[in-house]
Order: C-alpha cells, then structure tokens, then sequence
C-alpha cells in the first residue's frame, strides 16, 4: 500500500495532484471545518443578493449592512450586559438574553438599512448601484465613527455564541463523521445560515412567494397584470433580505469572534454577490461557491498550520500567500466573462418599476 | 442687468440642491455628533458640533498650513474623481478606483528606486508615467471584459480592488520589500520625490492635478473623441447606429479612468509618503466616486466637490483632537450630502424649489446590463 502510494506521488505532474488529494485527505477535519465556517457569513450575504435580485433589485449594499449588523449586534450586546448583567449562559450554545437581545437588534438594524435602500431604489427610483454605493460609505463611516468613539470606553461586550460541540463518537463515525463535524460544530447562526440556505431555495422554486419573487424580476409587467403588487413585494424582499446580511455580520462580530473591529467584514458582502452571480441566483449554487472561494482560503489556511512534505510542499510553498487571497476574486472574473459558462441575471435586474398608469 | 439675472438663475439652478445637501448632511452630522455624545455618557452636549465644525474649519481653510493641507488631500480625490466621472459620462461606473490608485502607486515606488540616483525630471516623469501605466493597465481588464463578455465593470471592478490588495501586499513582502527591514516597507525613494512648492507637503501633483481639469474637460466638450464618449453614455443603441464605436469608448474610457486613478496613486506617494507599506490605506476608492457625483461628473464641478472633500480630509484630524469627534464622521457626512443629491426629487418636493436643474443625468444607464450580457 505504502509504495502504491509512493509511485503515485513521484509521477510528474498528475503525483503533485494526488498529493494534494492526500494532503487534504489527511487534514480533511481541518480543512472542512475551516471551508464552512469561512463560507457562512459568504453564503448569508450571497443568500440576501439572491432574495433581492430575484425580485429585480440589484443589491450591492449587503457589505454595508452586514457591517452595520456586526456593529449593532457587538454594541447592543455591550448595551444589553450593562443594564442586565452577563447572565448565565445555557447549555446549548452558550446563550444569554444579552446576547439574544443584541442578535434581535442586529437583525432589526440591518431591515431599516435595508428599508433605505428598497425606499431609494423602489420609491424614489435612484439608480440602484448608486443607492447600493452610498449606503456603503454609510455604513462604514458611522460604524467607524462609533467605534472609535465608544471604544476610548473600553466596553464589556456580552460575549459569543458558542458551537455545538459533537461528541467524539459521533466525529469519529467513519466517511461521514467529518461531514457531520465540519456542518454541525457550528453556532447557532451557522446551523441557521444551512438550514436558511436548504429552506430558501425550496421556498424559491416550490412556494407561491418564490414564483411570485420570481415572476416580479423577469417581468413586473406581467406579474402585475394577474395581480402581483410588485412595489410591496420588492420592498418585503429587500427588507427581509436585510435580515439575512445582518445575520452574516452578527456572525463575524458575536460568533467566530466577540468583538467588532472597524470594516471587518473585509468585502465579504462583495464575496458574497460574486458567489451569487457564480451560484446562478441560486440559495444552493450560492453556498457552493461561497464554499468553493472558502476552501481555497481554507487550504490556505491549513498549509500555514501543517505544512504539506515532499515536491507538493516545495511548490506550495513557492506561491504567496497572497494568491489564495484572490482566489476567489479571480475565479469570479473568470466566471464573469463567460470562460466558465455564462451567468444570466434575471431580467428585470436594476430596473424600477412604475405603473402603467402612473406614465 | 439681465444678463446679470440670467446669470444669477442659472447659477441657483445649478447649486441650489448640492448646497442644500451639503447644508442639510451636516445638519444630520450634528445631530450624529450630539446623539453619540450622550451615548458616551458626557450628557448631550449641544455646543459639541458647533466646536467641531469650528475645528473642521479651522484646521482646513483659516491657515495657510490648513489650504495646503486642503489642497494636498483634494489633490488625489480631484485626479481620481475625474476618472471616474469620465466613466460616468461613458455610462461605466469605475468603482475600482482604489486599486488602481494602490497599484498605481506601488507602480510608481518601484520605477522610482530603479531610477534611484537619475536626474529628477527623468526620475519622476518615469516613475509618474508608471503609475499611470499600472493605472491603466488595471482599468483596462475591466474594460476589455465589459466589451468582448459583457461582464458589468461594477462586479469586475470590485473585485480587482481586492485582487490589488493581494497584489499589493505581496509586492511589499516580497520582491519590493526593503532588504533587512522588519517590516514589510519598500524602499524610499528621493530622486523621484516630487518637490515641495509651497509649505509643509504642498508638492507638485497639486499642479498636475489642476491641470488635468482643463485638459478633461477640453477632451470632454472640445473634441470628437469627447462627444463620441458622452453619446455612448447617453445611449449606446444611438451611438452604434450612428457609426460610433461602443465597444471601443468601453475600453479606452476604462483605461484612461484608471490611468487618472493610477496618477493619482502615483502623485501622492511620490509627493507624500515617498514608500508603500503593505497595509497602505486609503478612502480614495470611495471619496472619488463621491466627488465625481457631487461634481455632477463636469470637470469644473469636480474640482469645487474634491476641494470640498479635500477640506473636510485636512480638518478631520484637528476635528478630533480638539472637540473628540473621531475623523470617521467626514466619511458618513459626505455619503448624507451623496443622499440627499441622489435623492434630490424629495428635496424638491419638500423646499419646494421649481425649476432647479438636478437630475444627476449621467448615471441612467448604469444598472441596464448589471451581472452579464452587455447592451452592445
């Protein structure tokens, strides 16, 4: 078996791939748990493109709410423990009602920035990337303002959700334990964002809201001559979309850490409309390439951890680090252009809508 | 008299809603400044945004050292604006504007310590022609996808500012790293250090970014190739069937926005910091894409938005110090003045104001073709 293995590694070219495949076979715990984690606050801000676009409204503002749910979510944990006292967290995910009341406000602060945008790009009609544009550069300057402000108070936050440990047994299930590990070992906001990502896309193509949502983006004229009232459906779309960004910031800021930082979404809302436009507008093809663009920073990730041996290692070690960083950057462009089949929008993307009779 | 009238109606028509917006942003500023301070626990303190905004002021305007500074940070918003409005007027929204600022800039850093020790007119002609070569190069990609797959500049754009930053921080850990320094910083340069004209950093860029009005706006309004551009922004279907090329303005405009972006790297690197750190940062990216919207996407109205902008960069810092109000707050005022611009049809209903030009006009064709598929 071993000189099996030996022969394989030492053919030119095709050995490297086979090494990789058993350097990742070796860390596959590492770097499953790594890639989904990486992917969730991806997947969330891919899955709010996706509500919102396929009702016709282009969404480029996800960094921004998502930066404002982070925020929200840390402060009003700060806010909550300050008036209620830490609390004594439960057994299963480390709750306390701090830390649920600051969730509840991140997810209510990220609808009313959300509100701004449906009412910019809806009611007033502005052009949506610009809308999407502006509420950016708001969101990153009030949450930068706030920061450094209460930060000079060096505040005690409410501290983070907590996974949901497994038991070695199940971990060490042959085959299927580091699947259940890499999905299940999360929060409670990375258990949602999965359940979230299965439940939309059976929503999308299964319910009564999907088709109407998607009727709304193709052809608003058509929806709305049996009966769809696009405004408010574009607005309930937007708004709850809202929501699901918030929830990937909260993600970052009381779940993976217990802290909130100045821009630490670091482009993950522009990851995620990449992941949106390579996933097709799709929930499940969204998390895919959300999962796709983490694992490469996953690898990564793991290579720095334990460093593979042998021709893979010299060569791995050749190519920067940097380069997993614009992994997926670069996959997107290509995807964009079309060398990897083409990604079609729906086809009422960007486009208000008015009335025939208000013309 | 009444070409004095005239005059007079066409200037309110003009700026009534951008002063207005610039009026009322800060007004929402205020009111940020007073909430936040009772949010700290010092009381809500109502005189704060009056201190504030007097520092503001007087950090940027009231000294000779605070209208350098105010030209000093202009200087890079106006080069950078101008790209992007170019971009505006061609129907194309540059948002990659940061990375081919930084790249522009590492561009330049690397030119100029090869031409360490050369005369300085050989030294920073190189060196600036580098930044705007990388610039180019780096707006150019964009382009040449929008043209030949249609892939929308918005998405690619966004994407290439972070596979810059990677590029970036690779170049200064890696081969530009400065041997045997700590941390990851290039070398300085000296010979391509653009020269000091007026006080502390008045450098030369302010001058080349002076110039660059005129000249874009002669491009603009003056020539063919010009006209050729804004009837491609304004409809593209027209501009083909009338012969124009739509495919072609794509690329170049893209290429000479990011060329001006990429100048404006260079300019202040060579002019300020005179080295790149891996971890340079900036607000350009999203401060030229405000200034080019304020200056409604005309060169002569892009010089007043980056002087504006300029200004509240160069008081920020005097802001802090002396009323405690942290320097971020300029960046949520100036996407409050964007809102109420974009949102100018409100702003007419509401101070009933009747026949004040607003629209913004050159941005209607920007979410047509969003994600794939072009309109050519």
């Amino acid at each position: 078996m071993g000189q099996v293995v030996a022969f394989l590694y030492a053919i030119p070219v095709l050995g490297l791939l086979a090494q990789l495949v058993g350097y990742l076979l070796d860390n596959l715990q590492f770097v499953a748990h790594g890639a989904v984690a990486l992917a969730i606050p991806i997947a969330l801000a891919g899955l709010c493109g996706v509500m919102c676009e396929r009702s016709g409204v282009i969404n480029i503002c996800i960094e921004g709410v998502m930066l404002l749910g982070a925020f929200v979510g840390w402060i009003m944990g700060v806010v909550a423990t300050a008036i209620l006292g830490p609390g004594t967290p439960l057994p299963i995910f480390g709750l306390t009602l701090p830390l649920l009341i600051a969730l509840a406000a991140a997810l209510l602060a990220g609808m009313l920035l959300s509100l701004l945008h449906a009412w910019l790009s809806i009611s007033v009609r502005v052009d949506q990337i610009i809308s999407g544009t502006i509420i950016n550069i708001a969101a990153a300057g009030l949450t930068g303002y706030l920061n450094t402000l209460i930060s000079q108070l060096s505040p005690q936050g409410a501290g983070a959700f907590q996974p949901l440990s497994l038991p070695d047994t199940v971990v060490d299930i042959p085959v299927v334990g580091w699947l259940l590990n890499a999905v299940l070992d999360q929060g409670p906001i990375g258990i949602t964002a999965i359940v979230l990502i299965v439940v939309m896309q059976i929503l999308l193509f299964r319910s009564r809201w999907g088709l109407r949502t998607r009727a709304v983006g193709e052809h608003p004229k058509a929806a709305e001559t049996v009966g769809i009232d696009v405004i408010r459906l574009r607005y309930r779309n937007v708004v709850l979309s809202g929501a699901v960004a918030a929830l990937g910031g909260a993600y970052l800021s009381m779940e993976i850490t217990n802290s909130f930082q100045a821009n630490m979404t670091a482009g993950r809302g522009f990851i995620g409309l990449a992941a949106m436009i390579v996933g097709r507008w799709t929930p499940i093809g969204t998390f895919g390439a959300a999962l796709l663009f983490a694992s490469s920073q996953a690898i990564s990730q793991s290579i720095v951890f334990t460093a593979p041996s042998g021709s893979l290692g010299d060569l791995l070690t050749i190519v920067p680090a940097q380069f997993y960083d614009a992994l997926p950057y670069l996959v997107t462009i290509v995807v964009l252009a079309g060398v990897i089949g083409k990604s079609i929008p729906p086809a009422a993307d960007g486009q208000p809508y008015e009335r025939e009779a208000a013309t | 008299m009444s070409r004095v009238d005239s005059a007079l109606r066409r200037a309110w028509e003009l700026l009534a809603i951008p002063v207005l917006a610039i009026f009322l942003a800060f007004l929402v500023g205020a009111v940020v400044i007073v909430l936040s301070s009772g949010l700290v626990g010092k009381g809500f303190d109502l005189g704060l945004p009056l201190t504030a905004y007097a520092a503001l002021i007087q950090g940027s305007l009231l000294t000779p050292t605070g209208i350098v500074e105010t030209f000093v940070q202009a200087t890079p918003l106006l080069l950078a604006g101008l790209g992007v409005g170019l971009g505006f007027k061609a129907g194309l929204f540059n948002i990659g504007a940061q990375g081919q600022f930084l790249l522009g800039a590492v561009g330049a850093i690397w030119v100029g310590t090869v031409f360490e020790g050369a005369p300085a007119v050989v030294a920073i002609s190189a060196a600036l022609l580098a930044g705007m070569v990388v610039g180019g190069a780096v707006g150019f990609v964009p382009g040449l996808l929008k043209a030949t797959s249609g892939a929308h500049e918005v998405v690619t754009t966004i994407m290439m500012n972070y596979i810059a930053l990677a590029a970036l921080s690779w170049l200064v850990t890696g081969p530009l790293k400065l041997p045997g320094s700590p941390q990851p910083v290039t070398a300085s340069v000296t010979s391509a250090a653009l020269p000091i004209l007026v006080g502390r950093d008045g450098h030369l860029g302010i001058l080349i970014g002076l110039v660059a009005v005129p000249l874009l706006w002669f491009l603009l309004y003056r020539t063919t190739r010009g006209f050729e551009i804004r009837t491609v922004g304004a409809n593209p279907d027209a501009a083909r069937y009338a012969g124009m090329r739509p495919r072609l303005v794509t690329v170049v405009v893209m290429t000479l926005s990011g060329l001006l972006a990429g100048l404006a790297g260079a300019g202040n690197v060579l002019g300020l910091n005179h080295q790149m750190t891996a971890t340079f940062s900036t607000t350009v990216g999203f401060d030229s894409i405000t200034v080019a919207l304020l200056g409604r996407s005309n060169p002569w109205g892009i010089l007043p938005a980056a002087l504006l902008f300029g200004a509240m960069r160069a008081g920020a810092g005097l802001m802090q110090i002396q009323a405690g109000v942290p320097a971020e707050l300029v960046d949520f005022v100036q996407a409050v003045i964007l809102l109420f611009l974009v949102a100018n049809s409100v702003l007419r209903r509401l101070f009933r104001l009747r026949g004040v030009t607003a629209e913004l006009g050159t941005t209607e064709t920007l979410s047509r073709s969003y994600g794939s598929e072009g309109v050519h």
